[in-house]
């Protein structure tokens, strides 16, 4: 990649390469984000490539970043007719060459088949998946390939840049964005253009800019994709942000569980600087910044902007307990913009579109769109890009496809271990920052975890303590002590050795944790405890009072029991039991001794008549 | 003795230099040190130390606050399984209750024979795939009982006629 | 200057005060667990918290690390705070079921232990106050302990559990400790702490044992002063 003269040259390249991108071109794209590689796309990609070789056709086939549908993996489109093929196998891959790439032909089993109708649907776009989804921020990533510049910018990537070094100053790029109303989508939904305005208005330097990609939240990718999957659109953000604020230096602090993201990012920043959109002097101008990327150690504190800058420091991942905001004291003390990746994103759509544009997508106070990760007991795990506002309903049962093998829906739960578990009765919420702290939890980064009714809500409470404990810092005795402590409770009721008033102790603990706490982990980390005896106050008594796990999840609550009626004896129980529980005669039912069965799991997941029975 | 220590201090300098001695580069360092010695030699960190002029106790400090740190030798097979909300939800306890009777070692553990080492992780971000074991690298998706028996198992045969 | 109220009196304290020292400096004691004259700011007891108001939103803070504002109204002892106070109390006696400085402070408050928290045996009669290591490290600059590990699994103590081979044995450590949990026995011409010994100097006016060898070859490391100079005991200089 040659060195970009200036904001002129940028054009003339843009066009140059939107001129070999032609949309009547044959191409197959794959994604290859890290879920499908999990599934196999690469050696799914290597077949299509060297049967297209082996064929003779003058056919590209492209790895791109995450297309989002992550549960029906790998994915591949055969353009330009735009047909979206599912699950595809090395076995298939023969098959797609001669037919559909060299004929145009449909094969119809590898599309998607709507459950509701039966039907077979040939165009991503009109998958219920994506059919309401708004995928501004995440388009792009089933079109290009992550480790070529060259694709962003075939699609106009780098043109915010641009405009920003040239018609704009940093007051008036700090406006745009103001005036966009974008709030961080790390979490904290705090507004973004105030944000670089204070750290404009500070005094310090060098002043930093870092994009957060710890993404700690368990069950939530979204920034994982992205930085995977459109590297180039985070460091876009990133150096519009730096010009905003007056910045020269900048980091990126990707979570240590994501090499592939690592990798990308910095691939994507060597071809920046060798285009001169990064280091001196940037397209031409007197401006000058650089990133860098780090990794974390393994730490879900980190993700909180004190304990991240101690982290970049090289130190412990302790928060700070200085009353002081990071704009103006934050990186070696000085002026920082902590910003989540899906935030910098954001950035280029609202200088290119402007502010007005912006503002016209979401509700009131939320705008813009945000990246859902749609998980758990759910039909069709994956990413979704929604406007803010769409009702959690819509989201959960048009794009999800609602609760996997009949089962019910029971709860969600959104904002991760500080956010909090909503019930059917609140289906109809519409997702925005306020609504969902309203009601007791947030929208925290964007995880959202369903569960039905062979979930514990008792079992997830004490999960996200049992999470918070292990990842707590542990300078500050509330969230140290105290999260270990209510963890204790909760393996108690769990147990069977919960004591009346024990839920009261919760709560009571509880406001004193969320006010003691040093940082916002142990000032959270009681949330999801509340938001469970707030909504699910019945399975907590039950645990306490009568002993019963209502959804059958708490060992210590259940039975195993085989159902005579349905066993057939063929001794497969038996065999797997791990302390020799489940036993029987030849061809005769089979028996649980309930002294000795740990309720492993082991018989049920083996047995194909479904005979045990949990009480 | 005496060549294995220079060795070792070449490869250890190597890996400073390549962060220009940069004492906040302090956890990436520890990534390659981990990286080539499967585990952070006690030797190896004093050594550290020694290189770059810092308290042994900042090196200690950062060494067992992160995660990704190990300070006792691993195995030859990791095995990572993740424990994230969406896997637990999927079942990931029960996975792990089977990995722990497989291999009789609890999370943080090696086996005795030096061959598995068991450490859960909060999420690698392929929810999809849940429950998800990571064993050496490779990504597992929708892992059952039954899977892992198979997994280990292959490795073990493996390791036998390695 | 700021105009502040605390607990009802109208208090005036330059910019850049902490609530803590405003309010000490005015007769009001706030309790602490963690801070000390000599030391900055910890922040991690969260004892000293206070409940502030501005305008029509409040939150509780620790009035160690807070500064005054223009127009603040303290509480030390709201309900807030108080429950605060209570919970750090509990859980401490908890974890130090021996630390009787825990226990008799928290008679003195009123606050008695939560049987639902069944009591640690293996923590000593650490608080994690970090008054140690912040001497250690910041006072006589030697960093010889630390800590490590995190969460419930954080500890005091030197690198690797071993003996920590910069240790002067001066006991600063020990001697801030406000339960006793840091063992120093001094017997004659030795002293024993963090599983070393060490040999103590003796004063060349008088003769007694005052100070470890290692110390004072600390401090003449650090402040050019040759170690001959310095093997006279504070008494008799």
């Amino acid at each position: 990649m040659k060195k970009i003269a200036n904001a002129a040259a940028l054009r003339q390249l843009q066009q140059e390469l939107k001129a070999n991108w032609d949309p009547k071109k044959p191409v197959v794209t794959i994604c290859a984000g890290t879920g499908c590689r999990g599934y196999g796309c690469i050696s799914v990609k290597e077949a299509l490539e060297e049967e297209i070789k082996k064929q003779k056709l003058a056919v590209d086939v492209r790895a791109t970043g995450c297309f989002g549908f992550c549960e029906k993996g790998p994915l591949v489109i055969i353009h330009p007719q735009n047909i979206f093929y599912q699950q595809v196998k090395v076995k298939d891959v023969a098959d797609i060459v001669a037919k559909t790439v060299a004929g145009g032909e449909v094969i119809e089993k590898l599309l998607y088949r709507d459950p509701a109708t039966g039907e077979r649907i040939q165009r991503e776009a009109d998958v219920p998946f994506y059919k309401k989804q708004m995928r501004l921020i995440f388009g792009s990533n089933g079109m290009i390939d992550p480790t070529r510049i060259e694709d962003y910018l075939s699609l106009g990537g780098y043109s915010a840049l641009a405009k920003v070094l040239t018609d704009m100053t940093p007051e008036q790029v700090i406006k745009e964005v103001k005036d966009a109303g974008l709030r961080g989508r790390g979490g904290g939904g705090f507004p973004t253009g105030v944000k670089w305005e204070s750290c404009r208005e500070a005094h310090g330097s060098p002043k930093y800019v870092i994009g957060n990609g710890d993404e700690g939240d368990p069950g939530a990718y979204m920034d994982r994709s992205l930085m995977e999957g459109n590297p180039h659109s985070v460091i876009e953000g990133m150096i519009v942000g730096a010009y905003a604020i007056g910045a020269e230096q900048g980091f990126i602090y990707v979570r240590n569980e994501y090499p592939l993201a690592v990798m990308h990012l910095t691939m994507a920043i060597e071809r920046a600087r060798e285009a001169g959109l990064l280091g001196k002097n940037i397209l031409g101008t007197s401006f000058s910044f650089d990133i860098s990327v780090n990794r974390g150690g393994g730490a879900f504190v980190c993700g909180e902007s004190s304990a991240l800058f101690a982290s970049i420091e090289g130190k412990a991942g302790e928060a700070r307990a200085k009353y002081i905001h990071a704009v103006e004291k934050g990186l070696w003390d000085n002026p920082t913009v902590l910003n989540n990746v899906e935030s910098w994103a954001n950035v280029p759509l609202i200088i290119n579109k402007g502010a007005k544009w912006y503002g016209s997508i979401g509700t009131a106070k939320s705008k813009g769109t945000k990246i859902f990760s749609l998980v758990g007991k759910i039909n069709n795990t994956g990413l979704v890009e929604v406007p803010m506002g769409m009702p959690l309903r819509e989201i959960i049962y048009d794009m999800g496809g609602g609760i996997p093998k009949g089962r019910k829906f029971k709860a969600v739960q959104t904002g991760g271990p500080s956010g909090g578990c909503l019930p059917e009765s609140l289906l109809d919420l519409p997702v925005d920052f306020d609504k969902l702290a309203e009601v007791g939890s947030m929208m925290g980064s964007g995880g959202m975890i369903v569960m039905d009714d062979r979930s514990c809500m008792v079992d997830v409470a004490k999960y996200f303590l049992a999470f918070l404990q292990d990842e707590s810092c542990g300078k500050c005795v509330p969230c140290r002590e105290g999260v270990r402590r209510m963890r204790g409770i909760l393996e108690d009721i769990c147990g069977g050795n919960g004591q009346e008033g024990d839920v009261e102790l919760l709560e009571t603990m509880s406001k004193a944790i969320i006010d003691g706490s040093l940082c916002a982990l142990g000032g959270s980390a009681p949330n999801p405890v509340l938001s469970t005896i707030r909504y699910f106050r019945d399975e907590y008594d039950a645990h306490i009072k009568e002993k019963r796990c209502p959804a059958g999840v708490c060992k210590a609550l259940i039975t195993y029991s085989i159902n005579a009626e349905k066993c057939t004896a063929c001794g497969l129980c038996a065999k797997v039991c791990p302390t020799k529980a489940a036993h029987g005669e030849k061809k005769q039912p089979h028996v649980i001794d309930e002294a000795t069965c740990t309720r492993c799991g082991a018989c049920i997941e083996s047995c194909k008549f479904e005979a045990i029975n949990v009480q | 003795m005496e060549i294995a220590q220079t060795e070792d201090r070449t490869k250890l300098n190597g890996i400073i230099a390549r962060y220009h001695g940069d004492k906040s580069s302090l956890i990436a360092i520890l990534q390659d040190i981990q990286q080539v010695y499967n585990y952070l030699p006690l030797e190896i960190l004093k050594m550290l130390s020694q290189e770059m002029k810092l308290p042994l106790m900042r090196v200690y400090e950062v060494a067992t606050f992160y995660n990704a740190f190990s300070l006792k030798p691993r195995g030859k097979h990791i095995a990572k399984l993740c424990v994230g909300t969406a896997c637990h939800v999927r079942g990931a306890a029960g996975i792990l209750d089977k990995l722990e009777r497989t291999l009789g070692i609890k999370p943080g553990e090696t086996s005795s024979d030096r061959e598995f080492t068991l450490e859960t992780v909060n999420c690698v971000g392929a929810c999809a795939l849940g429950p998800v074991l990571v064993m050496d690298g490779e990504y597992h998706g929708q892992v059952t009982m039954a899977t892992v028996d198979k997994v280990i198992g292959t490795l073990k045969k493996g390791a036998h006629i390695s | 200057m700021a105009n502040i109220i605390i607990d009802g009196k109208k208090i005036e304290a330059p910019a850049g005060t902490t609530l803590l020292k405003a309010a000490r400096d005015n007769g009001i004691e706030i309790p602490t667990l963690c801070a000390h004259e000599a030391l900055e700011e910890s922040g991690a007891c969260r004892f000293c918290s206070v409940e502030i108001k501005k305008g029509s939103r409040s939150k509780v803070v620790t009035s160690c690390l807070y500064p005054v504002e223009e127009g603040l109204i303290v509480d030390t002892k709201s309900e807030r705070v108080m429950n605060v106070r209570r919970l750090v109390l509990q859980l401490l006696m908890a974890r130090n079921p021996d630390a009787d400085v825990i226990r008799q402070l928290a008679e003195k408050m009123g606050v008695s232990a939560q049987p639902r928290f069944i009591p640690d045996t293996d923590k000593g009669k650490c608080i994690l106050c970090r008054l140690c290591v912040r001497t250690c490290e910041h006072v006589v600059g030697a960093k010889a302990i630390g800590l490590s590990s995190r969460g419930s699994h954080k500890t005091v103590g030197p690198p690797f559990g071993e003996d920590s081979p910069t240790c002067i044995g001066c006991g600063a450590c020990a001697y801030v400790c406000p339960t006793g949990h840091i063992e120093m026995e001094t017997t004659h011409d030795t002293r024993k702490i963090w599983g070393r010994t060490f040999k103590m100097q003796a004063c060349d006016v008088c003769g007694r044992y005052f100070a470890p060898v290692d110390q004072l070859a600390f401090i003449s490391w650090k402040t050019g002063v040759p170690v001959g100079e310095l093997a006279t005991c504070t008494s008799c200089r």
